[in-house]
C-alpha cells in the first residue's frame, strides 16, 4: 500500500484527487449553510420575518426562553430582535466610516508621504494593530476605557438624569465604536495601501506636470483610480465589524438598549448589545431549544449579511472596473 | 477634469508657479498649497502617527502589567476553581490547551488549504468548479468566528460524532472538546494558508514548469518536486498567519471548549485529552476579566501579556520571512502588503 503511494502518480488521478479535496471546502460551506437554518428554523417557523421586527421587550423575551425546558411551548418563540440588529447597525456604520476615513488619510501618509525609515517602522506596527487579538482589545477596554469613560468623561449631572432608565458605568456604544475602529481600520489598511502603491507612477506624474501639487495628485488621481479597493476594504471591514462578538460583550454594557441619538452627549454612553454579543453572552442556555434557536437565528442573520455583503461589494466594483489598474 | 478649471487661474496666485516641477512631496512646499490640501496632509499624518502610537501604547501597556502581573507559578500551576484568588493557580492548563487547539487545527487545515491552492493554480478545471471552490473559501474567510462557532456545536452534538466530543454520564452530547474546537479552528486556518500559496504558486514563472516538463515529468511531480519546494516560505507565511488567528479566537474556545481544566474522556490515553474540554489563554482571559466569572484582572492581564508576545513572535516570523524572500535572487513573490 504504501509502496504504491510512494510511486509517482499518474497525473489525471492527482488531478481528480486534489480537486476533491478542494471541492468539500465547498461542500463545507454549503453543510454550514444547511446546519444553521436547520437550528434556527424553529424561529422563523413561529414568527416569519416579523422577529425582525421592534417594539417587544427583549429582555423578557429571552428570559422566558431560557425559562422553558425541553418541550417549550410555541408562544416560548416569540421573539422581536430590533435592538440587537439596530445596535449591530450602529456600531458598524460608525466603525466602518470612521475607519475608512482613517485608513485612506493613513494610506496616504505610508504610501506618499512618510520618509522611508518612518514608513519601515509604521508598516509593521500597524500590521500588529490587525492580529492582537480581540479578547486583548476587549480587556484594555474593559479594565482602561470602560472606567477612564465613566469616572471622568460623564459628569454626575448626566448620571442622574437618566438614573431612572439606566445605569451609564462608562461601557457602551463610544468606547464600542472606537475600539471597533482600531480594530477594523489596519483591515482597511492593508487593502488600500496595496493598491496605492500599485497604481501606476505615469498618472499622477501627469497630474503632477498639469500643475498640481503632488498630494493633490494623489488624491485626483490615484485615489480616484483605487476606488474598487477602497469598496472592497470597506467590505471586509464591515464584515468584520459585523461578526465581532467578544470585545463588543466586554465593553458594550451587555443591556438591551436602544441608544437614541436624540439623548445628545450621552447617546455615546448608551449601553447596547449586538446580535454578535448576544451569542456569546447566552450561549450557556444553548440548551432551551427555544433560546437555541433563537441563537442560531442570529447566526444565520449574521451569515446572510456576510454573503450579502461580498455580493454586493462585488456588484459595486463592477462599474468602477474600468479604473481598475491591477490585481 | 473638473479641477482643471480652477487651476487655469492659478499660477498667477501662486509664488512657486515658475519653479521647476518636483517629483516628491516632500520638497514642494506645503505652504505654498491650497487650504484644503493643508488639511489632507495634517490629517493624514495625523492618521498615520496616530495609529502607530496606538499600538506603541498597546505594546506597551500591556508590558508594563505584563511585568507587573506574570510569574513563573502562574505560567506553570494548574487553575483551581476556587473563590480567594490565592488559590485559584495559574493558567497552565489553558496554555496547553492553546498549543492543542493550534496544533490540531493547523494539522487539519494545511493538507487542505494546500491542496486547494494547487489545485486552483495549477490545474483549475472546469473554471466554474475553481470559481465556486475560490468563493467558498472567500465566504469561509469572511465568516464571524460566532457563527463557525455554532456551526461547530450544531455538528458535534449529533449522536454519530459523539464518540469524539465530551459526554455526560447519562449520554448527552455536549459537543464540546478539543478535536471539536481544532476542527473548526482549522477553518479559521485555511484562507490564509490558501491565500498565500496560491498567490506564491501563480507568481513561480512559466519557465520553471517547461523545463521541468522538457525533461519529462508529469505535473504532479512537477508539483511536488519543483513548485512546492519554490512556494516553501508563502506557506510559511500562511501558516504563521493561521496560527495567529487561531490562538486570538475566543468565540470559538468559549463554545466548543468552555471548561477552565483539562478534563479528560474515557480511557486511551491521548485521545482522552483530545476528547475531554478544556481552555485556551483567550478564554481564560474573558473567564477572568469583569466580563466573565471572575474579578481577577492581574491573571487576565498577565495571561493577555503572555498572548501578546506569542503574536508579536509569529509577526516577527512572517516579517523575517517576507524579508528573507525580498532578499532572494531565486522566485520572489510580492508580500502579502502590509
Amino acid at each position: 500500500m504504501l509502496e504504491r503511494l510512494r510511486r509517482p502518480w499518474p497525473d489525471h488521478r492527482a488531478e481528480r484527487t486534489l480537486g476533491a479535496v478542494s471541492l468539500s471546502v465547498g461542500l463545507l460551506v454549503v453543510a454550514m449553510i444547511v446546519f444553521v437554518t436547520i437550528r434556527a428554523w424553529p424561529i422563523f417557523q413561529h414568527n416569519g420575518l416579523s422577529w425582525l421586527g421592534g417594539g417587544g421587550h427583549l429582555e423578557s423575551q429571552l428570559a422566558e426562553m431560557q425559562a422553558t425546558s425541553v418541550n417549550p411551548p410555541p408562544s416560548a418563540f416569540h421573539l422581536l430582535a430590533w435592538p440587537l440588529i439596530y445596535g449591530t447597525l450602529l456600531t458598524t456604520v460608525i466603525a466602518v466610516v470612521l475607519g475608512l476615513a482613517i485608513a485612506v488619510f493613513s494610506s496616504i501618509f505610508i504610501v506618499e508621504l512618510a520618509p522611508p525609515r518612518l514608513r519601515n517602522v509604521a508598516i509593521p506596527v500597524i500590521r500588529l494593530l490587525a492580529s492582537v487579538p480581540s479578547v486583548i482589545y476587549g480587556l484594555i477596554g474593559i479594565l482602561v476605557l470602560v472606567p477612564f469613560v465613566g469616572n471622568h468623561l460623564i459628569t454626575a449631572h448626566e448620571k442622574a438624569s437618566v438614573q431612572n432608565v439606566i445605569e451609564l458605568t462608562g461601557a457602551g456604544l463610544g468606547v464600542t465604536a472606537v475600539i471597533l475602529t482600531v480594530m477594523i481600520t489596519p483591515i482597511m489598511i492593508a487593502l488600500t495601501c496595496e493598491a496605492l502603491a500599485a497604481a501606476p507612477v505615469s498618472w499622477r506624474e501627469g497630474a503632477v506636470a498639469l500643475g498640481l501639487n503632488p498630494l493633490r495628485a494623489v488624491l485626483a488621481v490615484t485615489l480616484k483610480a483605487i476606488r474598487p479597493a477602497i469598496v472592497a476594504a470597506a467590505v471586509l471591514a464591515t464584515a468584520r465589524a459585523l461578526g465581532e462578538a467578544v470585545m463588543i460583550q466586554m465593553v458594550s454594557g451587555g443591556r438591551f438598549f436602544t441608544p437614541k441619538p436624540v439623548d445628545g452627549v450621552i447617546f455615546f454612553f448608551e449601553p447596547l448589545r449586538t446580535l454578535a454579543s448576544s451569542i456569546v453572552d447566552f450561549h450557556e442556555g444553548i440548551g432551551a431549544p427555544a433560546l437555541r434557536s433563537t441563537l442560531y437565528a442570529f447566526a444565520l442573520l449574521l451569515l446572510f449579511s456576510a454573503f450579502a455583503l461580498s455580493v454586493g461589494g462585488y456588484l459595486i466594483k463592477l462599474p468602477l472596473r474600468r479604473y481598475q489598474t491591477r490585481g | 477634469m473638473s479641477t482643471f478649471a480652477p487651476q487655469a487661474g492659478r499660477p498667477a496666485s501662486r509664488p512657486s508657479g515658475g519653479r521647476q516641477p518636483t517629483g516628491r512631496g516632500r520638497r514642494s512646499s506645503p505652504w505654498s498649497w491650497r487650504w484644503g490640501d493643508r488639511i489632507v496632509l495634517v490629517c493624514a499624518w495625523t492618521a498615520g502617527i496616530g495609529l502607530c502610537v496606538i499600538a506603541a501604547a498597546i505594546v506597551l501597556y500591556m508590558g508594563y502589567r505584563g511585568v507587573q502581573y506574570l510569574r513563573p507559578g502562574l505560567v506553570f500551576s494548574r487553575p483551581n476553581v476556587s473563590t480567594n484568588q490565592a488559590g485559584s493557580g495559574g493558567f497552565l492548563d489553558p496554555l496547553i490547551g492553546t498549543l492543542l487547539v493550534t496544533l490540531i487545527g493547523i494539522v487539519l487545515a494545511l493538507p487542505l488549504a494546500l491542496a486547494s491552492a494547487v489545485w486552483i493554480a495549477e490545474y483549475g478545471r472546469p473554471s466554474w468548479l475553481a470559481r465556486v471552490v475560490e468563493s467558498s473559501i472567500e465566504i469561509v474567510a469572511g465568516t464571524p468566528d460566532i457563527v463557525i462557532a455554532l456551526f461547530g456545536l450544531s455538528i458535534f452534538q449529533l449522536g454519530v460524532l459523539a464518540p469524539l466530543s465530551f459526554t455526560s454520564q447519562g449520554g448527552g452530547v455536549y459537543g464540546r472538546s478539543f478535536i471539536a474546537a481544532g476542527a473548526m479552528m482549522s477553518l479559521l486556518a485555511v484562507p490564509p494558508i490558501f491565500a498565500a500559496s496560491r498567490d506564491g504558486l501563480q507568481a513561480v514563472p512559466g519557465h520553471m514548469r517547461e523545463a521541468a516538463f522538457a525533461l519529462g515529468k508529469t505535473r504532479i511531480a512537477t508539483i511536488r518536486r519543483v513548485l512546492l519546494p519554490a512556494v516553501r516560505s508563502n506557506v510559511a507565511t500562511g501558516v504563521t498567519l493561521g496560527v495567529s488567528r487561531i490562538i486570538g479566537s475566543t468565540a470559538i474556545v468559549l463554545l466548543l471548549l468552555g471548561g477552565l481544566r483539562i478534563e479528560t474522556q474515557g480511557g486511551l490515553a491521548g485521545l482522552n485529552v483530545l476528547r475531554g474540554t478544556g481552555s485556551a489563554l483567550t478564554s481564560y482571559i474573558y473567564e477572568n476579566s469583569p466580563a466573565g466569572e471572575g474579578g481577577a484582572p492581574q491573571k487576565a492581564y498577565a495571561a493577555a501579556f503572555l498572548l501578546l508576545v506569542f503574536v508579536l513572535g509569529l509577526n516577527l516570523i512572517v516579517d523575517r520571512i517576507g524579508r528573507a524572500q525580498a532578499s532572494s535572487m531565486g522566485v520572489t513573490v510580492a508580500g502579502a502588503g502590509v
